[in-house]
């Protein structure tokens, strides 16, 4: 994957859907390189014995490390300085074992200010269709 | 109950250099192979100064302050009761790898739901870089679940 050109924005259409990302189930080890990189050293998305203590069953994935794959939906279809804005709600726990797929669609298209504008929206679901964090993201063409 | 009168309170700011090592490394954790956000050539290639700031990652950065759990000591949140409800990221302009940004944290807003069960702390943080540039706001908005 290489940073994309800025899709035609006339020929965008409502609904549209942007390329799905589609990740391999997540694994332990997966959380705790992203507790690392991420600097987010939370224990309950690394260590069993403290996500007990707090009455889970076993360690989940960090809410950011879904927002991060979120990242990667967009900057796989624009280049990164065309995203304005990226909002997200974490609406259900993302286990280890499943397997998430980003997606995202068209749902609005407008000119502000005279620049030409999609407001996007985004999803993470896993591999039963349950959505685990939902949002918006605004692309803007220079 | 979380005592309201923080609503409108600032956390003293701060400073974080990013690091291209950091960012390969976050790369690597989030299955992210474009080369642009792995290899300084491909990034300059791509019309980029350096390896960018990727779109979750400021938020990231914010835990480099130099106490974390600020925000959780001066309202009393027991960690085990947290929960990442909302976050959001306005961005004004990119943010690359030899920045240092310039983090400044506000408590905009504490609620409550279903009779003060679940509580609500509204963060909003702007982040500026080395040219006094705004680079983004961040809203994060945690949960707290009051068994």
């Amino acid at each position: 994957m290489t940073t994309p050109a800025l899709p035609d924005w006339d020929a965008l259409q409502q609904g549209d859907a942007l390329p799905p990302l589609e990740l391999p189930p997540i694994t332990r080890l997966a959380l705790a390189l992203y507790c690392g990189a991420s600097g987010d050293h939370n224990p309950i998305h690394v260590d069993t014995d403290f996500a007990q203590s707090a009455g889970m069953p076993d360690v989940f994935a960090h809410g950011m490390l879904s927002a991060a794959w979120l990242g990667r939906l967009l900057t796989n279809w624009v280049p990164q300085p065309a995203i304005r804005s990226l909002d997200i709600r974490f609406a259900a726990i993302t286990h280890v074992g499943e397997r998430i797929t980003c997606t995202g669609k068209v749902h609005e298209k407008f000119e502000h200010e005279g620049r030409r504008c999609v407001r996007l929206h985004v999803m993470t679901a896993n591999q039963d269709g349950i959505t685990k964090l939902s949002g918006e993201a605004l692309v803007a063409w220079p | 109950m979380i005592d309201r009168r923080y609503i409108g309170h600032t956390l003293p700011a701060f400073q974080v250099p990013v690091e291209a090592g950091r960012l390969r490394f976050f790369a690597k954790a989030t299955g992210q192979a474009d080369p642009v956000y792995i290899d300084e050539a491909a990034a300059r290639d791509a019309g980029h100064p350096g390896l960018p700031v990727p779109p979750s990652f400021l938020f990231c950065l914010e835990m480099e302050a130099p106490n974390p759990a600020a925000i959780r000591e001066l309202l009393g949140m027991d960690y085990r009761t947290l929960l990442h409800g909302e976050q959001g990221f306005t961005y004004h302009a990119m943010a690359y790898a030899g920045d240092t940004l310039r983090y400044e944290q506000r408590i905009a807003d504490i609620y409550d739901k279903k009779g003060g069960a679940l509580e609500f702390v509204v963060r909003q943080t702007r982040v500026s870089n080395q040219r006094d540039e705004l680079v983004a706001q961040l809203r994060c908005v945690t949960v707290v679940r009051n068994a």
